[in-house]
């Protein structure tokens, strides 16, 4: 039981991040690395101001408006600086690195008797303590949906429509008067928002930052949205970002698994990597078998 | 009206490749104009379309709308008065959104795209309005992703898109060339429906010199760069298609084809 908690808590922490990561591989087709220091962006600034006592649900709308510009960054060194979108992704990554470090002040920040958007008041009266043991998946379900239908919403606005297109047929959306170059920064914006928003929460379950921490968060994510959407790309009635969710969730489920069957924790990197490689052979296999039958 | 002045473009320049295509070249085409442009590959009939529409950079010269320069404009800036199909029937619509959903983008071109609903549901009868017309049952199919359609339904979608909104000019680049006879025969008859009802200023690249000969009010003929022929009115119905393949196989001759 308390495997599936855990594997449930981390998944839907996760999955906010997979949604990000899902704007920028499945609709932008830009690989965007800064996620890997953009969601310990999220956990450094929530380490920084829990510990001076600012509200932890104010925290998330900071983290989210932080990531946010941290996409744009990425998306003017893509656009206007016209670097590789990999090597983009790469530099912030990097530099992220070293403003993580600054904002927290040191690699390791614990704030083990804070108040969290898991652990407060109103929440711990809300949901009886009979069943404390849920609180943080209640919690987490509630915040993931939100940002689930958030994002639905905003792909049916003219906005959202746009930002599908580019991903598309670019050169669409210069036919309609558009700055494609705009539109992708607008994405990357929103991408690394939702990230940040995932990592700021990620920090406040584990009540500690790791400078560490994003090593690996792009693969995660990445893992997630194939998954997800290739299970799961035969049924129609299911959103793609549900199917994202869900994505996140198998994989969680994987990686518990796998330390179920004796690995250790030291060897997550490992069995991230390795999960990862056989998800996208699976999926790349299902493709020329498409390509070969049609 | 759309005036180019003196323009200079030459691709690859300081390589051995360096291939010096317009030097000096002036063209102007008054408003209301339906002007067919033929010529061999390389002749520059594309690039000049790309030059028009900002897709590519001069080195030299200026190009005026209604005596405005606009030179320097981007060319997604450009695009908002233009209305552009393009050979490949993929590149005018988007396969992964629905019908619906593209015709609704369209249709807001010129406008923000904010936050507002993408589709406006009270428009649905109107974009069906406009897809009745065109016998191929895409009134009913409005939710279907346009991946799912053929190259001539994708087209004439892509055609409809491109003329939604008021534009200044239609720019149509082999739009014909992607597809079998008998649908390009529908597509070019619509596109003549369109212009006619629009009273846009169109240019149409292409290759099929029927459709030059037939459509339009002024033939262009295109040659290493120059306008080798340029007929318009009572000159323009006299010709025949037999007699501009005689012109055409003559510059083929010519640079040894």
């Amino acid at each position: 039981m308390g495997l599936l908690l855990s594997v449930l808590e981390q998944g839907m922490i996760y999955a906010i991040m997979a949604l990000g990561v899902y704007i920028t591989y499945k609709i932008l087709d830009f690989p965007d690395l800064t996620v890997d220091g953009s969601f310990p962006l999220g956990a450094a600034i929530t380490a920084v101001l829990i510990r001076n006592g600012v509200n932890p649900f104010l925290i998330l709308p900071i983290c989210f408006v932080a990531g946010g510009l941290i996409g744009i960054l990425t998306g003017l060194i893509h656009v206007k600086l016209k670097v590789r979108d990999l090597l983009s992704g790469i530099i912030m990554m990097t530099a992220l690195y070293t403003v993580n470090l600054r904002i927290a002040g040191k690699a390791n920040v614990p704030f083990y008797t804070s108040e969290t958007i898991f652990d407060n008041r109103i929440v711990n009266t809300l949901i009886p303590d009979s069943l404390a043991d849920y609180r943080t998946v209640i919690v987490m379900l509630v915040l993931m949906l939100l940002m689930k239908y958030l994002l639905d919403w905003y792909m049916k606005t003219k906005s959202g429509m746009l930002l599908r297109a580019v991903g598309d047929n670019d050169t669409l959306v210069t036919s309609l008067g558009i700055d494609k170059g705009l539109v992708k920064i607008v994405g990357l914006s929103i991408a690394n928002a939702l990230v940040t928003l995932s990592g700021g929460i990620f920090a406040q379950q584990q009540r500690f930052f790791d400078v560490s921490s994003g090593t690996g968060t792009v693969v995660i994510g990445l893992a997630s949205v194939i998954i997800g959407t290739s299970l799961l790309k035969n049924i129609t009635f299911i959103r793609v970002t549900s199917s994202v969710v869900i994505g996140s969730l198998l994989y969680k489920g994987c990686v518990a698994l796998a330390i179920r069957f004796g690995l250790q924790a030291s060897d997550m990197k490992l069995v991230t990597a390795v999960l990862f490689l056989i998800i996208l052979v699976i999926s790349m296999d299902r493709k020329k078998k498409v390509s070969a039958n049609a | 009206m759309l005036e180019i002045k003196n323009i200079y473009k030459t691709y690859l320049p300081g390589t051995v490749s360096e291939h010096a295509l317009f030097r000096d070249f002036s063209l102007s085409i008054e408003n209301g104009e339906f002007v067919s442009v033929v010529g061999s590959n390389g002749s520059g009939k594309t690039s000049l379309l790309n030059i028009i529409c900002g897709s590519i950079d001069i080195d030299q010269g200026q190009i005026l709308v209604g005596g405005k320069e606009i030179t320097k404009q981007k060319d997604f800036y450009r695009h908002r008065t233009i209305g552009r199909v393009y050979q490949d029937p993929a590149k005018g619509t988007c396969p992964s959104m629905t019908i619906l959903e593209n015709m609704a983008m369209a249709d807001n071109k010129g406008k923000s795209y904010n936050l507002g609903r993408g589709v406006n549901k009270s428009r649905i009868s109107y974009y069906k309005e406009l897809l009745q017309p065109l016998n191929l049952g895409l009134e009913d199919k409005l939710h279907t992703k346009v991946g799912l359609l053929s190259g001539g339904q994708r087209q004439a979608l892509a055609l409809l898109m491109a003329t939604m909104t008021p534009i200044d000019f239609l720019i149509l680049d082999e739009h014909t060339a992607a597809l079998d006879p008998k649908t390009a025969e529908i597509i070019m008859e619509l596109t003549d429906q369109v212009v006619r009802a629009k009273d846009v200023t169109t240019i149409m690249v292409t290759h099929n010199l029927r459709y030059a000969v037939e459509y339009g009010t002024r033939l262009l003929m295109m040659h290493e760069g120059n306008v080798i022929l340029d007929k318009a009115g009572a000159e323009k119905e006299n010709l025949t298609t037999d007699s501009l393949m005689k012109i055409f196989n003559e510059i083929s001759v010519e640079c040894g084809n």
